[in-house]
């Protein structure tokens, strides 16, 4: 490991108040899975020092219904989602998602919270929480407050939380239409998204990309054009012209923008 | 901090942070789990957390507080898997064996070749070309090539 271990300050919280005071009293980055921060540990370009382990915390793990709400516990897994029946009937864009998430080493360590904090633009299961209008829930050790997942990013890997708030959940209405997802990377297995969409078809199409912009992006002005029955080709036109990705280790802006377009013509000739 | 140790209650005088595999190699000098990458994408250090296998690459050892931790030594080198490894030359260079085994040993009886290779998918293998680890994990788990379609590749 690139990082001296001797520089860092761990402790480990083993309940959810527990947490929430330790994030109130000192600034700490939680840590769940560790596949995102360990790996930058391990190349010494994270900058944080001081951790809050949470992985202990287990009233985060539940995926249950509340209402007609699905609400996944932040600790849920790619594991625990690709096995939970309620995500499977719900959300089967996100057992897709979770299924093409590293290896199961990766599936058994990686949570929902953890995608949604670690904040990469290229984060798989963020285009389909995007997609199903899912909503971030925020709690500090005085409140709590939900902030929808389109609005939760405020630039490249910046978000509303605040540094006393833990993400504990994830809301997620009920998904009219039919569910789509796909993630294009240099190999099956393991590798970090080039470009990946999800879409629901309905009435009012819903589709959201990631790693073609600072953040998960919804494609409001492409999803108008189709729900107005504007065309697959129109459509295409719209969002080449919608979406900006850039050149970066993975890709290039100019492959990004020809598979996004490929990708939205797939979506539509599937859900057909 | 303790955890069980392929069976046996381990007691560690360790920082928090430091990473499972780090502790396991130096402190309890358990060298059978590798590091290859150092980044969760090559499964060569993969270990079992309470029977789940996991990268101990980037895993810090507090998260193991309590639980169980198998690694390839606690298979005390007479799991029928390893034989199989050997008989059918599913080792090569050596280094991606035995996260290998311990990725493999997630899998239910009677999988298909699709659900050893999703079972596999987060390890590499830089010299056989897969076959052989196919092969090996399909006949511990009591199937041969011809049982699965699309098995040529194992033939």
């Amino acid at each position: 490991m690139r990082t001296a271990v001797s520089e860092l300050d761990m402790t480990s919280a083993s309940s959810l108040d527990e947490a929430l005071r330790a994030l109130r009293d000192e600034k700490r980055t939680p840590i769940a899975g560790a596949t995102d921060l360990y790996v930058a540990l391990n190349f010494g370009t994270l900058e944080q020092r001081k951790f809050l382990d949470i992985w202990a915390v287990d009233e985060l793990r539940n995926i249950s219904e509340r209402g007609d709400m699905l609400v996944l516990g932040a600790l849920a897994t790619y594991t625990s989602m690709i096995r939970s029946p309620l995500v499977v009937k719900r959300l089967p864009m996100l057992v897709e998602a979770a299924r093409q998430v590293g290896g199961a080493q990766i599936q058994n360590r990686g949570t929902i919270g953890g995608n949604i904090a670690n904040g990469s633009p290229a984060g798989d299961s963020l285009p389909v929480l995007a997609a199903a209008d899912a909503v971030v829930v925020l709690r500090s050790a005085d409140a709590e407050r939900r902030v929808p997942i389109t609005e939760y990013y405020t630039s490249y890997r910046a978000s509303v939380m605040r540094p006393d708030e833990l993400i504990v959940a994830v809301e997620i209405p009920p998904v009219e239409g039919k569910q789509w997802f796909r993630k294009v990377g240099t190999r099956a297995a393991q590798a970090i998204s080039k470009i990946v969409v999800a879409g629901v078809r309905s009435a009012e199409p819903r589709i959201s990309f990631g790693s073609v912009a600072p953040t998960v992006m919804r494609v409001p002005l492409t999803e108008r054009a189709l729900a107005s029955g504007a065309g697959i080709d129109e459509a295409v036109r719209v969002l080449a012209q919608e979406i900006a990705p850039i050149d970066d280790i993975r890709s290039t802006a100019e492959y990004r923008l020809r598979v996004a377009t490929n990708l939205l013509r797939r979506f539509w000739t599937e859900t057909a | 901090m303790r955890f069980m140790l392929n069976g046996a209650v381990k007691e560690v005088a360790t920082h928090p942070a430091a990473r499972l595999i780090d502790v396991l190699r130096e402190e309890c000098g358990l060298t059978g789990t590798k590091e290859g990458c150092g980044e969760g994408e090559c499964g060569a250090c993969t270990v079992l957390i309470d029977g789940e296998p996991v990268c101990s690459c980037i895993i810090p050892v507090a998260q193991v507080a309590d639980a169980e931790v198998t690694t390839v030594e606690g298979l005390n080198g007479e799991h029928p898997l390893q034989k199989l490894f050997m008989d059918e030359v599913g080792a090569q260079c050596g280094i991606c064996t035995p996260g290998m085994i311990m990725a493999a040993l997630s899998l239910g009886p009677a999988p298909t070749l699709d659900e050893v290779r999703t079972a596999l998918a987060g390890n590499l293998c830089r010299c056989t070309g897969y076959s052989a680890i196919y092969r090996a994990v399909m006949k511990w788990r009591g199937m041969t090539a011809g049982d699965t379609p699309g098995s040529a590749v194992v033939a």
